[in-house]
């Protein structure tokens, strides 16, 4: 697998990631998006503390020329946020796995880990785009 | 989608193409800020094929363009362009449009790519007043390749005698040959530096183009999409049709009274209802905007007042700005608040953004 899809982790099919530990689940978007989105300027988080619902929209990711909802792909409460985006939102094109991690959340159903896309799955969903 | 005659062109140099208003248009190629830069430091080659072209002739031409557009065609001279708008009876803008004035009193104008159908048919049911003019839309004739930058005379100087192009003022063109096919060649253009637009009969778009970009490439020379094309026009507070200017706005309240010749002779559409907003003041006028801490106000977000939280305007257009490295907004904004230095506030989604009016264009050469 290349590191452009890295095997140990969880996606979604609206390009974002989730890495899983135990209770702490940590999200970002995926190299396929930055990569689509172009040069990312401003990215919009939410405050600690905040409850989201699988699906809910936890902030925006702005191109120059277009604004792109985030989407959480699991139910829990956020419990950190990656504010150097704020200064630094190139990060999020240059390392969109590890330093460009946008929250963290605690999270309150397992289950919805599982229904997540495998790095297979979402590699066969990236190349049918 | 509709395609333009340089859709493979585009293809094969690997552009990112999307739906561009039902156009197969390219967006970017290198990347949106690479190619801003590269118009404003060297030269970037656009394809502006999707553009319509309307051709204008016989007797009574001159009279019915100054019935049909707010600028004076009386003023243009063979061989010169003309920027201009025309509105309808409520002073409403129809389309912004350029008048090439071309020997034996014949016109070209070039219209908006998005209103092409209703800008012919505007102009067609007009022209009905004028039975001895001819009018066309020949749009499907033209490819049209803009070469903008400080680089454009020396580029394009390799194809054309570097004398003629030299001696194009702003805002004229001459009629040559390339590649020995007809084209027309003007100095006009949409980013804010020196360069032309070139206008070739349809299937020789791609030869046009590829003749230019060997001629140029070695001088840094890139192909560039509308993305950039739209942060270029930003920088430089050129309005675009269905932000800045559309059928509810009057080119007054955009700043485009220069365009509108209120004092010329001929009654043109809309001259009435614009006689009105003059004399009655505007009560809105578009303004730059500097938006502080990096957030980028958008087409459609509200300008608030920084005290009395009033809504007092709106963004027409707003973009992170390659050459400047801060967010620009174009916006209305109620009749006082323009001067710069005016400090105002603008939603962005659900948050509330500093911004400060700025002198516009925002972008200056240095």
């Amino acid at each position: 697998m290349s590191e452009k899809i890295p095997a140990q982790l969880k996606y979604t099919k609206d390009h974002e990631w989730a890495s899983v530990d135990g209770k702490v689940a940590t999200i970002g978007i995926t190299h396929h998006a930055q990569d689509a989105l172009g040069e990312v300027v401003f990215v919009e988080l939410p405050s600690k503390g905040k409850t989201l619902k699988k699906g809910d929209t936890f902030g925006v990711v702005e191109s120059i020329k277009a604004v792109s909802d985030l989407y959480s792909p699991l139910t829990g409460k956020v419990i950190d946020v990656n504010t150097s985006l704020t200064d630094d939102p190139g990060v999020t094109n240059a390392d969109s796995y590890n330093k460009a991690w946008m929250i963290k959340i605690e999270i309150q159903d397992p289950s919805e880990v599982q229904a997540m896309l495998s790095a297979d799955d979402y590699k066969k969903l990236v190349e049918s785009l | 989608m509709k395609k333009t005659p340089l859709n493979q062109t585009h293809i094969d140099s690997g552009a990112r193409m999307v739906d561009f208003g039902g156009w197969h248009m390219p967006v970017q190629y290198s990347g949106l800020s690479q190619e801003h830069q590269a118009v404003r430091t060297k030269a970037g080659l656009f394809d502006v094929s999707h553009m319509g072209e309307v051709t204008v002739e016989g007797e009574g031409a001159e009279d019915f363009l100054n019935h049909l557009v707010t600028n004076n065609v009386s003023k243009l001279v063979d061989g010169q362009a003309q920027y201009t708008v025309m509105c309808y009876e409520s002073g409403g803008v129809v389309d912004d449009l350029i008048v090439y004035k071309r020997a034996n009193a014949k016109y070209l104008l070039c219209i908006n790519a998005g209103n092409i159908d209703k800008d012919w048919e505007w102009i067609r049911k007009l022209a009905e007043k004028f039975p001895k003019v001819k009018a066309a839309n020949v749009s499907d004739q033209f490819s049209q390749i803009a070469l903008q930058g400080p680089l454009s005379n020396e580029i394009l100087g390799k194809l054309l005698p570097s004398a003629k192009l030299l001696g194009i003022k702003y805002y004229h063109f001459i009629e040559t040959e390339l590649l020995g096919q007809p084209v027309i060649v003007s100095r006009t253009g949409y980013t804010g530096e020196d360069g032309f637009e070139v206008y070739a009969p349809a299937a020789q778009g791609p030869a046009i183009w590829k003749k230019i970009m060997e001629a140029g490439a070695p001088l840094g020379l890139v192909p560039v999409g509308l993305g950039a094309r739209d942060t270029l026009r930003t920088e430089m507070k050129f309005p675009l049709y269905g932000h800045e200017i559309d059928q509810d706005s009057n080119p007054l309240d955009a700043g485009l009274g220069w365009v509108v010749k209120l004092d010329k002779p001929q009654d043109f559409v809309g001259k009435a209802a614009l006689l009105k907003v003059k004399a009655a003041g505007s009560p809105r006028t578009l303004v730059g905007l500097k938006v502080l801490d990096k957030a980028i106000a958008r087409q459609g977000y509200e300008i608030f007042d920084l005290e009395s939280k009033e809504k007092v305007g709106i963004v027409t257009s707003g973009t992170p700005s390659p050459s400047l490295g801060y967010p620009i907004a174009i916006g209305y904004v109620k009749q006082g608040l323009q001067l710069p230095g005016t400090k105002l506030t603008v939603k962005v989604r659900d948050r509330f953004f500093p911004a400060e009016v700025v002198p516009t264009p925002f972008y200056k050469r240095p």
